[in-house]
């Protein structure tokens, strides 16, 4: 069997095993839903209630998609002006680490606060969780052009802007994309602890209020529907992430290329 | 036996030149040598001695501390290629892309770069590899690449750093021989910086043999022209220029402290 189809199979084993072992275990010991669902009534929920969850789900991907595309947008602009001035470099980064390492619940309410838009206080604590890791691959990246290159560009009289489109943003763009995969699973993240916060003021509409909602209602196996639809959705984001990734580095770059032997 | 042509107008003249870096090692001390256009000088000495110091200082790369670098046209001065010890190529492009970049970044546009870097690798054997990338190709085609990426925008000056020192002796025999007609058809300047007496001797005309650090000439040799008989590689001359070049090469490292 390849590796390639083993990668695909073990997993999915390993999933029927568990999800069986589950099953067998909440019939044979009679739990009751509202204590721990089986997969079977979890699946049967998401299919009896998908009319009212998947608007909640795209809620969730939109604000999760948009965190991650000004965490994208700002986190290359940033890195590429920290490539071009030391200095600004110098003076900026820390603040960059102090939003990274600011817990985002303990910011989440002041955010509620200050922004009127629920949307976009959504999005703010979503971008937060989301920006570091590319901001700090790309600037790693950026910085990390052999030197002899860099002196055949000196040598051929190449701009600062020519330098950086032609040499250093392709030296980066490793570097980007498992900052982005990094990224994308943050910005889930960070959006659904932003529900949270915000959800808890009645406002908001996305996955995590509606696992709150099935929490004080006591409905479990919405629950647990909510809570797959996040985990399905992680899932799905990591992969495509990791499917871009292969596609723009399969033909030159270690970390894409299979190895024979 | 000395040898010596006709003696051509210098193209670059070194004055006194002393490099120390900013962390206070003084790369080379005092030197100085002339090049005449169209030469092939080997720049000889032991690991750290300097050697590509001098030359990135050649190339603009890194200015000297003290002395001064003098080219008789300054056109030549702006009109070098490069070749380092790794081939150095960008490995997100093809061979193509990377044997275009100076073309490139001149301004031509991609279609004409393009055809004259696919003129370049078919120079240096590479015909029928346009679009492989990097990771493609053995050691001595990467090399050969890097090769053809300095000779894409037809240099009128050719500095080379230790370029075939990392590859096997079968690949560097004939990549020296492959730089030699280059250099034959094209009459660059070529300034190739090596630890290897046999090479030294093998392609170039001259041989400036330097101290250990911080770098000074200690001998300028003079070699047979180009072109020379079939297997001179094998000859008794070979032989004996070896020696000598040997001979001032040990000579310079024991008179080092």
């Amino acid at each position: 069997m390849t590796d390639r189809a083993l990668r695909v199979l073990m997993p999915l084993l390993i999933a029927a095993v568990v999800l069986g072992l589950w099953e067998w275990a909440v019939r044979s010991y009679a739990v009751p839903d509202y204590i721990l669902p089986g997969p079977v009534e979890i699946g049967a929920t998401l299919w009896r209630d998908w009319a009212s969850l998947s608007p909640s789900l795209w809620v969730t991907l939109e604000v999760t998609g948009l965190a991650l595309l000004v965490a994208v947008v700002a986190g290359v602009a940033l890195a590429a002006v920290f490539a071009a001035s030391r200095w600004v470099e110098l003076a900026l980064f820390p603040y960059a680490v102090v939003l990274q390492v600011t817990p985002i619940v303990a910011i989440a309410p002041l955010i509620i606060v200050w922004v009127e838009d629920i949307r976009v206080a959504l999005l703010i604590m979503a971008w937060i969780v989301a920006f570091f890791p590319i901001l700090s691959n790309t600037t790693v990246g950026l910085n990390a052009v052999d030197h002899n290159l860099r002196d055949l560009f000196r040598l051929y009289r190449a701009g600062p802007l020519r330098t950086l489109l032609w040499l250093r943003l392709p030296a980066a763009l490793p570097y980007f994309l498992a900052g982005l995969r990094i990224s994308g699973g943050l910005a889930l993240i960070g959006a659904v602890v932003a529900e949270f916060v915000a959800g808890t003021g009645g406002r908001a509409s996305g996955l995590a209020f509606r696992i709150l909602e099935a929490g004080y209602t006591l409905q479990i196996p919405r629950m647990f529907a909510a809570l797959a639809l996040i985990c399905a959705s992680g899932i799905a984001i990591y992969l495509a992430l990791s499917l871009l990734s292969w596609l723009l580095l399969r033909r030159w770059h270690d970390s894409a290329v299979g190895r024979e032997g | 036996m000395t040898y010596g042509g006709a003696a051509a107008a210098a193209l670059l003249r070194l004055d006194h030149v002393a490099k120390r870096y900013a962390g206070g090692v003084e790369a080379v001390a005092d030197v100085g040598f002339t090049e005449r256009a169209g030469g092939f000088t080997a720049l000889l000495g032991p690991s750290g001695c300097g050697k590509s110091t001098v030359l990135r200082m050649i190339a603009g790369l890194i200015a000297p501390s003290a002395g001064r670098i003098a080219w008789s046209d300054a056109a030549a001065a702006r009109d070098i290629g490069f070749v380092f010890q790794d081939a150095t190529l960008m490995p997100w492009a093809t061979a193509r892309a990377n044997a275009a970049l100076p073309l490139r970044l001149r301004g031509m546009d991609r279609a004409a770069a393009g055809a004259a870097a696919d003129a370049a690798l078919a120079a240096v054997g590479l015909a029928g590899f346009e679009r492989s990338y990097p990771r493609a190709l053995s050691g001595g085609m990467r090399m050969r690449v890097s090769l053809a990426r300095a000779m894409a925008a037809a240099p009128r000056v050719l500095l080379m750093d230790e370029p075939f020192a990392a590859l096997d002796e079968i690949t560097r025999f004939r990549l020296n021989d492959d730089l030699l007609a280059l250099w034959r058809a094209r009459g660059f300047t070529t300034l190739f910086v090596t630890h290897s007496v046999f090479e030294s001797v093998y392609l170039a005309e001259r041989v400036l043999v330097m101290t250990p650090r911080p770098g000074r000439i200690a001998a300028d040799i003079a070699l047979p022209p180009h072109p020379r008989a079939p297997g001179f590689r094998t000859s008794a001359e070979y032989a004996a220029l070896c020696r000598e070049v040997s001979g001032a090469l040990e000579h310079v490292m024991a008179a080092a402290p």
